[in-house]
């Protein structure tokens, strides 16, 4: 991955907030193409609402968000959606009563998925080949695990340019976090752009191929996972080494 | 005293009032699931599809099934409007206001009706109304029949869609996570506004089949029926729809066999002593899962 790389999104020297408080302060992000990209900080680090405003869920003060070569900061975030931005939440928010298969042809409810549906739906069995022999159990009766598979694989059924992840990790037992991670892995090898927030700094070093932290709103470290997970401060603040 | 041929009879024609019940509850029961909003002008959608029924027979001697072909389409364009009008504001507001508004909607039609019918009962008379059909010794209401007729043949196709459809599964999916219906692109307003629409279609429909067999008066059946909708839908469990078919089925069963075999003068009671009943042993409904609270 060299610079010259195009960037699917860019993220430049933006201020966020909520009313009149200011949460993240001239914080830039680069997810480039093919690239897994991991946004890690604390509890009320900003990265949810660094998050937000890739979303299309608040506007930011100052700075621009580029997806797609699009400036697109204060776009809905339906909008985002129809412009290739699947965003998996926090909680997945899944169709809990509804089976996997319909939860999966639902990812595909905007036009521009609706025709590609079935082409993408192989797709989305090949990479999580489990969710097959599930297909007709209501997803609430999945383990945590599987149903953040699930909601991976319904983001992947609009056909995006990028993922959005928001803490996948969040519930989970290690031994299923790291079956998740590995599931998100697998995802980016397929070249899929993804940009991963999360709290769980160990296992998104592990996977990612770049690492931006956030603290108290302000970018204090960026660069590639692996370098980062041999920095002395992330060491001691996150690793706990 | 309790005679074989006669309790089928009784069960007979409680299943087919039942049906109609079903019918009204579902109707509140979708709006429900999908909106989180009790409609409390449901009864009078109902009373609005009697005078329908009432006003094309008056005017162009129409029995009320086929007004069902002019009615229902009206019912479901109605209840669309409405929505997007009235109740599509009221999205951000606390829930308690959705509650007022649909009372103040109840409001405005059974008045209207009584300003345009005035508060004289009214009904449809058909030429079959007294005929029966025999089913061995029982022998069952040609118009109880129809009406239950109706009502499967209405409550199939919406199991149909709703099952078998892409816009079913979009309805399906915002009554069972909003949030993440609109994440993938789903426009829950709009869903908001069919749902509606279905719901005063189906309240429409039950009123036209019951016209034969019922008066209608402006300002009171209106609640009347709201509440048996209400009590169908608790009955069952709220939000869920195969339930709200068999509390219809069993409020009516219970206040054909309780004018039956009690007295008469209570036959509305009845239902309401059930539902008392049950909220009192199993308040989460017959169907409903079992909440444990800890």
């Amino acid at each position: 991955m060299t610079e010259q790389t195009p960037s699917v999104l860019n993220v430049q020297n933006v201020d966020l907030g909520y009313g009149s408080l200011k949460v993240v302060f001239n914080a830039s992000l680069k997810v480039r193409a093919g690239e897994l990209v991991g946004l890690i900080g604390g509890n009320g680090s900003g990265k949810s609402t660094m998050l937000r405003a890739v979303s299309g869920m608040i506007k930011p003060w100052r700075g621009t968000i580029h997806f797609d070569g699009q400036e697109v900061s204060g776009r809905k975030p339906h909008e985002m959606a129809r412009l290739g931005l699947a965003h998996v939440p926090m909680g997945r928010q899944l169709f809990g009563n509804m089976t996997v298969h319909d939860n999966l042809l639902l990812g595909a409810s905007l036009p521009q998925a609706r025709a590609k549906r079935d082409e993408n739906l192989e797709r989305v069995h090949a990479l999580f080949p489990d969710l097959k022999e599930y297909a007709r159990d209501k997803a609430a009766q999945l383990s945590g695990g599987q149903q953040q598979m699930v909601a991976i694989a319904r983001a992947l059924m609009l056909g995006p340019k990028m993922l959005l992840l928001d803490e996948p990790s969040l519930g989970l037992s290690p031994l299923l976090v790291k079956d998740v991670m590995a599931a998100i892995r697998r995802v980016a090898d397929t070249g899929m752009p993804i940009l991963l927030v999360e709290q769980n700094v160990k296992q998104v070093l592990q996977v990612s191929d770049r690492a931006y932290v956030l603290e108290n709103g302000h970018q204090v470290l960026d660069g590639p996972s692996a370098e980062l997970q041999g920095n002395d401060m992330i060491k001691k603040a996150y690793l706990g080494l | 005293m309790l005679d074989y041929v006669s309790f089928l009879q009784n069960l007979s024609n409680g299943l087919l009032i039942g049906g109609v019940y079903a019918l009204i509850g579902v109707g509140l029961t979708l709006v429900f699931g999908v909106m989180k909003t009790i409609n409390f002008a449901h009864g009078d959608f109902v009373i609005l599809g009697m005078y329908c029924a009432v006003l094309l027979n008056t005017l162009f001697g129409w029995d009320p099934y086929l007004t069902l072909l002019v009615a229902m389409p009206l019912g479901f364009l109605t209840g669309a409007i409405l929505q997007r009008l009235v109740l599509s504001r009221l999205v951000e507001a606390p829930p308690e206001s959705s509650l007022l508004v649909t009372l103040g909607l109840a409001l405005v039609i059974g008045n209207i009706l009584l300003l345009t019918f005035g508060a004289e009962p009214q009904s449809v008379h058909v030429a079959y109304a007294s005929s029966t059909l025999s089913l061995g010794e029982i022998s069952l209401s040609v118009i109880l029949l129809l009406a239950g007729l109706a009502t499967l043949i209405v409550i199939t196709a919406l199991y149909a869609i709703l099952n078998h459809t892409e816009l079913g599964r979009s309805i399906r999916a915002t009554a069972d996570n909003r949030l993440g219906a609109e994440l993938v692109g789903i426009n829950t307003r709009w869903i908001e506004a069919v749902v509606f629409g279905i719901g005063m279609a189906l309240a429409v429909t039950a009123g036209v089949v019951l016209i034969p067999l019922l008066f209608a008066t402006p300002t009171f059946s209106g609640a009347i029926f709201t509440l048996k909708a209400f009590v169908v839908t608790v009955l069952g469990g709220l939000g869920n729809i195969g339930a709200a078919i068999a509390g219809g089925l069993l409020l009516g069963v219970v206040e054909v066999l309780g004018a039956s075999y009690l007295t008469s003068d209570y036959r509305d009671a009845y239902g309401l002593l059930v539902f008392l009943l049950v909220l009192l042993l199993r308040p989460e409904g017959l169907f409903g899962k079992t909440v444990k609270r800890v």
